[in-house]
């Protein structure tokens, strides 16, 4: 483990709201992406000229186009509901990471520009030009907020300083200051078809030495079809799913699931991505062009369902998103859902006794859950509102026989981050990534204290990545974080009830 | 115009003027915000999946402010106070403007009880409240601008005058109703040429024209956040973006 040249707040199991800290976290940026990496997103590639003039422009173009930054740059009051909720700011103190701050660092722009009383008192009227120090805020700041959308919960106009973050970061790439970790992947997925660059042939190769792996320990032949035409389900899964652990594990799971449903279902290599980072930089066009390779992919292949694995922002993308980005669904069956959360057809199939399961297999662990932001604030999963927290927590139970839940104002529409989300997962960000996590792992260490808590399932492949990579700056171990379907993968009897 | 005194020309082409400028410039804000289009579906979650859900939440957000309630208990109490009062204050005023007087409107002046004078008070308290409070927790001082202080400042003035009105230097009210009526029904009369009055009508002639450029537009805005008007149907439904290009 590198060492960190900040310091890691200790665990007390208690969250606490700092005082604050000006310019605590301002030297953290991101870096800057290279021309190519702008270029090939329709973005240019370095700075243009006049560039103050141009975002200003563009800013103006964007309030036209979407009603939430028209609304919320007039309605905030500064009431100061949300200032001590985002968890970037309860990690780190720098007042610029409180939501409503993070939203003035446009506003004062949008008031110089497009209100009369910023034009004519400047100043006094809380209005400043566009011009280098902003921009470098905008930099900073827009790039320390994960758009988790926990501020929005509280804010009594549902100002979502996400909508706020994904503006600014569009009107940066349209001046040519683009964020290489975002911009680069994204020139991945839409030239190769995924977030890593991964070809067809390793794909394949990974997914033949899973097959081997799970017979050898099972013994059954549970199948990863690949790019198989006709194939009822087509499974679109994070591409870190495909290699780094616990994904991996949870990958195992979904396909224990479909070999004991006894569906026939395919990976795509062409679609092999359901993350969209087009989401975190702002841009409708790439979030669309990104998307359009799944449909591409169903239609390629035939398929009757589209069914998605364990991401949360990609759950807000498929669910919220994908209906106007790629739909309508008229190739696709119209008795399934569009799309289908891999925790929906899991419980599904669990409660129409299709699944054989050993709890007992999971009796060494005592597993909390941890919700992710975008699958709790941004999506919904079955018929009713909330079923995004009890459809994974009714698979957990299902699974597991011990289950517990961590502090009430850390879960479910209250949930903190992972502190990775958004764009931050990237090394040069580490500073806010592990303070980010700070409320998390309070909330966490808690229950390990009190209840004896040693696995926190996650179902989100940033959150896994997140969490794994800087839990243990705080000394947690990092095997407590858990894919959900790995949790269902250790529990399922193979062969028990095939073709339910 | 026969009989009127200078000082209530100048006045009442102030007060038209100011009320035809908060009136253009708000509709023009919330036209605005009605016609700018959601590109995508960003209810904040759970969220309501039927039309009348989302009245239900709408209702909770303006009646109760139920998320400001979720987020800190002494803003809301400071905030639904002065709202409520605010509300009280409004409504007694309408007896300036109605003639005869309905009975909700004669209520907050019901003789002995006056719940709208005592309304002004809280009011007031209430804003005080919410201006010490900017000062107080470090960080609502930090995101404070001078607006949110000239704001308070400017409706406090504007209660305290009405206040010093009704209880230190009184006023003559019937002239007053007359005036305003006078303004109702576009027949002017002349203004009481009463300095407390006149200042207290400045002061509101400023919030008016302040208004629809300022952070108050939070009482259109409010009904146009699609984080809260939305429905969750996204599967169910296909919302369109009109600006999409594919
Ligand atoms: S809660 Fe909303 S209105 Fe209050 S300060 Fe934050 S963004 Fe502004
Ligand atoms: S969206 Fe999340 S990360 Fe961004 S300001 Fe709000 S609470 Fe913080």
């Amino acid at each position: 483990m590198a060492k960190l040249n900040f310091e890691v707040e200790e665990l007390t199991g208690e969250i606490k709201i700092p005082a604050i800290n000006p310019g605590a976290t301002a030297h953290v940026k991101p870096n800057p992406s290279k021309d190519e990496h702008n270029t090939a997103l329709g973005f240019p590639g370095g700075l243009v000229e006049n560039w103050e003039a141009k975002a200003v422009e563009k800013m103006g173009e964007l309030l036209g186009k979407y009603k939430s930054l028209r609304v919320f740059m007039d309605s905030c009051v500064r009431c100061g509901s949300c200032t001590d909720k985002c968890h970037y700011f309860i990690g780190t103190g720098d007042p610029n990471n409180m939501p409503v701050a993070r939203q003035e660092l446009m506003r004062k722009v949008y008031r110089r520009n497009f209100n009369p009383g910023g034009k004519l008192l400047g100043a006094l009227a809380g209005a400043e030009d566009m011009s280098q120090s902003v921009m470098d805020q905008w930099n900073s700041y827009f790039h320390q907020c994960s758009q988790c959308r926990r501020c929005s919960v509280y804010c009594p106009y549902g100002i979502d300083t996400a909508e706020v973050s994904m503006a600014a970061r569009e009107i940066m790439n349209s001046v040519g200051i683009g964020q290489k970790y975002c911009n680069e992947i994204l020139g991945k997925v839409t030239t190769v078809g995924n977030n890593l660059g991964l070809q067809k042939a390793a794909l394949a190769n990974t997914l033949e030495f899973l097959e081997e792996d799970v017979e050898e320990e099972t013994g059954h032949a549970v199948k990863f079809p690949l790019d198989v035409k006709g194939a009822d389900v087509l499974l679109i899964a994070p591409s870190a799913d495909f290699f780094s652990s616990p994904h991996i594990e949870g990958l195992t799971g979904y396909a224990k699931v479909f070999h004991e449903a006894g569906v026939s279902w395919t990976i795509s290599s062409y679609a092999s991505e359901f993350a969209n980072f087009g989401m975190f930089i702002g841009s409708f066009d790439t979030m669309q062009t990104v998307a359009k390779r799944i449909r591409d992919a169903a239609i390629e292949l035939g398929v009757k369902r589209i069914i998605v694995g364990e991401c949360g922002h990609a759950w807000r993308v498929a669910y919220s998103f994908w209906h106007t980005l790629i739909g309508p669904w008229d190739f696709l069956d119209p008795k399934y859902q569009t799309p289908t959360h891999i925790a929906e057809f899991t419980l599904d199939l669990i409660q129409r006794g299709g699944l054989k399961l050993d709890k007992s297999a999971n009796d060494e662990r005592v597993v909390t859950f941890h919700d992710s932001c975008n699958v709790a604030r941004a999506s919904r999963m079955g018929d009713m509102p909330g079923g995004q927290f009890e459809i994974p927590r009714a698979v957990i139970r299902a699974v597991c026989n011990n289950f517990v839940e961590m502090d009430e104002n850390t879960i479910r529409e209250f949930t903190y981050c992972c502190g990775g989300g958004g764009g931050l997962l990237t090394d040069e960000l580490m500073e806010i990534r592990v303070k980010g996590v700070s409320p998390r792992a309070q909330a966490l260490h808690e229950v390990m204290e009190r209840k004896g808590v040693n696995t926190m399932a996650a179902i989100c492949a940033i959150c896994k990545a997140q969490f794994t990579k800087v839990l243990p700056e705080y000394g947690f171990d990092m095997e407590v974080v858990a894919s959900l379907h790995q949790l269902v993968s250790d529990a399922i009897i193979l062969g028990g009830k095939p073709g339910v | 115009m026969e009989g009127l005194t200078g000082l209530s020309i100048i006045f009442i082409a102030l007060c038209y003027g100011a009320f035809a400028l908060f009136l253009a410039v708000f509709l023009a804000k919330v036209y605005g915000y009605a016609v700018t289009p959601s590109p995508l579906k960003i209810p904040t979650t759970p969220a309501p999946t039927t039309a009348l859900g989302v009245a239900g939440r709408m209702a909770g957000e303006v009646l109760f402010f139920t998320s400001l309630f979720k987020g800190n208990k002494w803003t809301w109490l400071g905030g639904y106070l002065f709202h409520l009062a605010l509300a009280a204050v409004l409504l007694r005023h309408l007896r300036y403007f109605l003639d005869p007087v309905p009975l909700p409107v004669a209520f907050m002046t019901y003789p002995g009880l006056e719940p709208g004078v005592w309304a002004g008070v809280v009011m007031v308290a209430a804003l005080g409240y919410l201006f010490v409070r900017r000062l107080w927790v470090d960080r609502v001082k930090y995101i404070s601008i001078f607006a949110d202080y000239f704001v308070l400042a400017l409706i406090g003035l504007i209660g305290l005058t009405g206040i010093l009105m009704k209880f230190f230097i009184r006023t003559d009210v019937e002239a007053v109703k007359e005036f305003t009526l006078g303004l109702a029904t576009l027949h002017p009369a002349n203004i009481p040429a009463e300095p407390m009055f006149i200042i207290h009508l400045l002061l509101v002639l400023a919030l008016m024209v302040y208004f629809p450029f300022s952070k108050l537009m939070h009482l259109g805005g409010i009904f146009f956040s699609p984080t809260r008007t939305q429905v969750d149907d996204c599967r169910e439904t296909r919302h369109v973006n009109p600006w999409a290009k594919n």
